[in-house]
């Protein structure tokens, strides 16, 4: 099988620190439009996992293939503007903006010094901070500065950020991590909603949000895969239970 | 020139190296812990070394004065005066001006840079302007000469002993000892250390008053190589910082190393290029190996 | 009156305006050359001061190495006017005549090749704003290419500035040593040391710093200055959003070395020599604090900082030289510990709701210009400008630094 098919497909990924393996040989397989979601004990290595994805830490060995280019090699933004967005755990927003420049700072256009210096806010570029803002249920907070939003509504600004790039791939940590179960219900919805034209990889604990979003589920323990499937299956997976889900 | 004359001139300008080593090494074991370990830019602390420096001034003239046969032994208390006045300033500087600052670095940067202003000021209306010396005892002075055309200066030994006592007892403070123990603790993580009932206050500033007394202590090493005035110590204040930061910061093996090879650079580059050529190759080529390798000479490896 | 006084409040122009108002009417109308020459010489380190803000209250990067850029502008423009200065007419005594005369004193025969090019005063003007600006750019690349900033960043940027005020020292023969280059006369034929050329560059100095803090305006006001805020506190966030960081950073620092090279060369112009005395790293500390009592988030504030410390400097260095550094020292830990947002700070949080408040008794003649901060409640600002100023991306003194509101 070609890998083109997949939108990413990881193989043999390998990082050590000092000689600890927090991935090892890991290969993985992410389709178009897929929403895949990585389960796992803490220290399993999923963030790690995330991490060498978006180039935030370097792999020892291994290839990370996103639409067949290689990953590993490019930088941090490069990564990013071929394609691939990342959340990360703790919402990392601009707290001293407000949420209409969060989200203008995040659109894709002059992202070079003197792009930068040119950039205006043009009609299309408010459209589409609008579109944004109303598919993340802040369409009347524009004006708020970011720092004074709920933490779920800095999750969804963040989420938000990340949908201003338009990515193929986009990398969610633990999104509903301290939301209220109204919100977790109206996260859930929005992944749903914008996993429609792309691929998603969310890490998650919360078994019955993952039950609720996920395509398919991929279990990691000890920077190894454990089992990978459709939930049913995998929550049925005697070593799944094992390690992870308990008895 | 014959080779063995060229020979012995390198050798004792490897010797007097050694001499600026010492002063460099004492300066950066105490920034090295007060920077790398606590993270603090201390600027201030080329005036902590200015105030050893003027211990050993005052207490020769008090010897000279009132108990001139005390002379030739003078010099050993007035290392450990040296050490609690500067540890004892840099207690009080903690307490009044550092402890506000922890994680700010880059304004600590500057609240110390104001304190070594006002330490200096303080230096000039006490001290005068004019640099002074204190009378060194005699066996300090004159020098050993294993071999013809050789000639090691002692007082350049002495503070090598000296240098070499400190360094190990530095050592073994920070890995061996109670104290050691909690500021490494404090250092990786200062919320588990609280919470597991370490005073991380009192071990700041503990460790930010051992760090100041050990330039103290560099101060007494300093009189015996040149003369004090009230801005001696800033002389040293980059040199010092590049010490740490080249050796890598965290990494005391390190600073034992840079302050080696810059002290070395700087002593034989001397021989061939006026002083302050010399200077400048030296900064710049720790400048260059900094830009290419910034994490410095022994960095740890930290998960990130 | 209330109309003015809301305007004063609320727009940013006001505190420009103001500022332009001292530094082209009130100070030339009411102090004598000698004196206006001497503010002339301080607003040349105000473009140091701007500089900095930029550099360091926007992108969050402290650099003590500012002196080596001002240095490095005068000493192209010092060369220019040397050359001038040095025909061999005025120099026929000299056993060289036609070459500087600290040149003779060492020996020199025969004018150095790369001062050559400085008999042009299009390549100094080039020279003076290219040579700081390339030697932020290789620094920076080096530096912020490899995620190497705070404060190590500052200690090798002092670093640089104690090799070059050491190298100018030492090599006495092409560069005048530790006493610099001195007895500059004319340029182009025009003697700077009259007291009409006094008049014209101080104005002349003045428009360019103007020009500098509307240049600096529209890179705050543009996305890059959203930016710059954005990094200084997520600075991942941003490079996962696809920007490259480091050129952001080499781009503010190469930004902020122009302006100390601009500064340096007005400085040589204005005051008519240059020397060591402004590159090593006790004047580029000092340069800092200018910017930091004024406000290090406002270019203007950075200006009346500027003015401030250097008044103070010069009154009580002449006054009181003992008090002088005990003020210095009071200055640096005050602005640290207590005053962090510095003049503008202050500024935002008394003048400015004041300004605003009094706007509501619209019959009684409101006080006038005379404006006291005791007169006014110490509400905070953020209850008053915040709703105006949220879509300005005005940093709050929330976060650890204490970075408080800006001021453009």
């Amino acid at each position: 099988m070609s890998n083109s098919d997949f939108v990413l497909a990881i193989e043999d990924l390998t990082v050590s620190f000092d000689g600890f393996k927090a991935i090892d040989a890991l290969t993985l397989y992410v389709d178009k439009g897929e929403l895949r979601v990585i389960i796992g004990p803490n220290g399993a290595g999923k963030t790690t996992l995330l991490d060498l994805i978006c180039g935030k830490t370097k792999a020892s060995g291994g290839s990370i293939k996103f639409k067949n280019n290689e990953m590993t090699k490019l930088a941090e933004h490069q990564i990013v503007r071929s394609g691939i967005g990342r959340k990360f755990q703790t919402p990392s927003i601009y707290e001293n903006l407000s949420v209409f420049k969060n989200l203008e700072v995040s659109f894709p256009r002059g992202r070079g010094v003197f792009g930068a210096l040119a950039f205006k806010c043009t009609d299309d570029v408010k459209a589409r901070i609008e579109e944004v803002a109303a598919e993340i249920g802040l369409a009347d907070q524009l004006n708020t500065e970011a720092g004074l939003l709920s933490h779920g509504q800095k999750q969804w600004l963040e989420i938000g950020m990340l949908l201003m790039q338009d990515p193929e791939l986009l990398m969610l940590d633990e999104p509903i991590a301290g939301m209220s179960v109204r919100e977790r219900e109206l996260t859930a919805e929005l992944l749903e909603r914008i996993c429609r034209n792309r691929s998603m990889i969310v890490i998650e604990h919360d078994m019955d949000f993952v039950k609720k979003i996920a395509h398919k589920v991929t279990v990691m323990h000890q920077g190894k895969i454990l089992a990978e499937g459709p939930m049913d299956k995998v929550q049925n997976d005697p070593k799944v239970i094992d390690v992870y889900l308990g008895h | 020139m014959s080779a063995s004359e060229m020979w012995n001139i390198f050798l004792m300008q490897g010797f007097a190296g050694l001499s600026l080593f010492s002063v460099l090494l004492l300066m950066g074991l105490g920034l090295a812990i007060i920077f790398g370990q606590m993270g603090v830019i201390n600027m201030a602390h080329g005036e902590f070394m200015t105030i050893g420096a003027y211990t050993i001034f005052m207490l020769s003239s008090l010897t000279e004065t009132y108990a001139p046969t005390l002379t030739p032994y003078y010099f050993f208390v007035a290392i450990i005066v040296a050490f609690i006045l500067a540890f004892a300033v840099g207690w009080m500087a903690e307490w009044a001006l550092i402890r506000h600052l922890y994680r700010r670095p880059l304004d600590t940067l500057l609240a110390t840079w104001g304190l070594s202003l006002g330490m200096q000021q303080i230096f000039r209306s006490t001290f005068g302007a004019k640099e002074v010396s204190p009378t060194l005892p005699e066996w300090l002075l004159g020098s050993w000469a294993p071999a013809e055309g050789l000639d090691i200066p002692i007082n350049g030994m002495f503070v090598m002993g000296l240098t070499l006592l400190v360094t190990a007892g530095v050592f073994l403070m920070l890995y061996r000892s109670r104290w050691g123990l909690r500021v490494r603790a404090t250092v990786s993580n200062r919320t588990m250390a609280n919470a597991i009932g370490i005073n991380t206050k009192k071990t700041d500033r503990m460790t930010f008053a051992i760090g100041c007394g050990i330039a103290g202590v560099a101060g007494a090493a300093f009189t015996t190589i040149g003369s004090t005035g009230p801005t001696s110590g800033s002389l040293y204040i980059v040199d010092a910082f590049l010490v740490v930061t080249f050796g890598g910061a965290a990494s005391l093996l390190g600073t034992v190393a840079s302050a080696f090879g810059i002290a070395q650079t700087q002593s034989i580059s001397e021989f061939f290029l006026t002083g302050s050529m010399a200077k400048v190759l030296t900064l710049l080529t720790i400048i260059t190996i900094l830009m290419i390798r910034p994490q410095g000479l022994f960095a740890l490896k930290v998960r990130r | 009156m209330d109309k003015l006084k809301k305007w004063l409040g609320t727009s940013d122009m006001a505190g420009i305006v103001v500022l332009a108002l001292v530094v082209f009417v009130v100070l030339p109308g009411t102090v004598d050359i000698f004196r206006l020459n001497l503010v002339g010489k301080y607003l040349t380190y105000a473009f140091v001061a701007v500089g900095l803000v930029m550099l360091w209250g926007y992108g969050g990067i402290l650099s003590l190495g500012q002196g080596v850029f001002f240095g490095l502008g005068g000493y192209c423009m010092a060369m220019f006017l040397k050359l001038e200065a040095s025909d061999p007419i005025s120099t026929k005594i000299q056993s060289t005549p036609g070459i500087p005369d600290f040149m003779d004193w060492n020996q020199i025969t025969q004018l150095p090749i790369w001062w050559e090019p400085f008999r042009s005063l299009p390549f100094a003007i080039l020279a003076l704003l290219l040579v700081p600006t390339i030697l932020a750019f290789i620094v920076g690349f080096a530096m912020f290419k490899r995620r190497v900033g705070g404060v190590y960043f500052a200690i090798i940027t002092q670093a640089v500035a104690l090799v070059l005020s050491v190298l100018i020292i030492g090599q006495q023969g092409y560069t005048g040593g530790v006493n610099g280059i001195t007895d500059l006369k004319t340029m182009l034929g025009w003697d700077i040391r009259t007291d009409s050329a006094k008049y014209i560059l101080y104005f002349a100095n003045a428009v360019l710093l103007f020009g500098a803090i509307f240049a600096c305006r529209a890179v705050q006001r543009s996305k890059l200055g959203t930016l710059l805020l954005a990094m200084r506190d997520k600075e991942d966030r941003v490079r996962f959003s696809g920007y490259d960081v480091a050129n952001f950073k080499v781009f503010v620092f190469c930004l902020a070395a122009m302006l100390c090279g601009l500064g340096g060369a007005m400085f040589a112009l204005q005051v008519g020599f240059m020397s060591p005395s402004f590159v090593g790293i006790v004047p580029s500390i000092e340069m800092v604090i200018f910017a930091a009592v004024g406000g290090r988030m406002s270019l203007v504030g950075a200006v009346y900082g500027t003015l401030l410390v250097n008044f103070g400097k010069t009154y009580f260095s002449e006054t009181f030289p003992q008090l002088w550094l005990f003020l210095m020292a009071a200055l640096f830990i005050g602005v640290v510990l207590a005053f962090p947002n510095g003049i503008a700070g202050l500024y935002e949080s008394y003048v400015k709701p004041w300004l605003l408040k009094s706007k509501a008794p619209r019959d009684t003649g409101a006080p006038t210009a005379q404006v006291t901060p005791e007169a006014t409640p110490a509400t905070p600002p953020r209850t008053s400008a915040a709703p105006a100023r949220a879509l300005d991306s005005a940093p709050s003194g929330k976060q650890p630094d204490g970075v408080g509101p800006a001021v453009a």
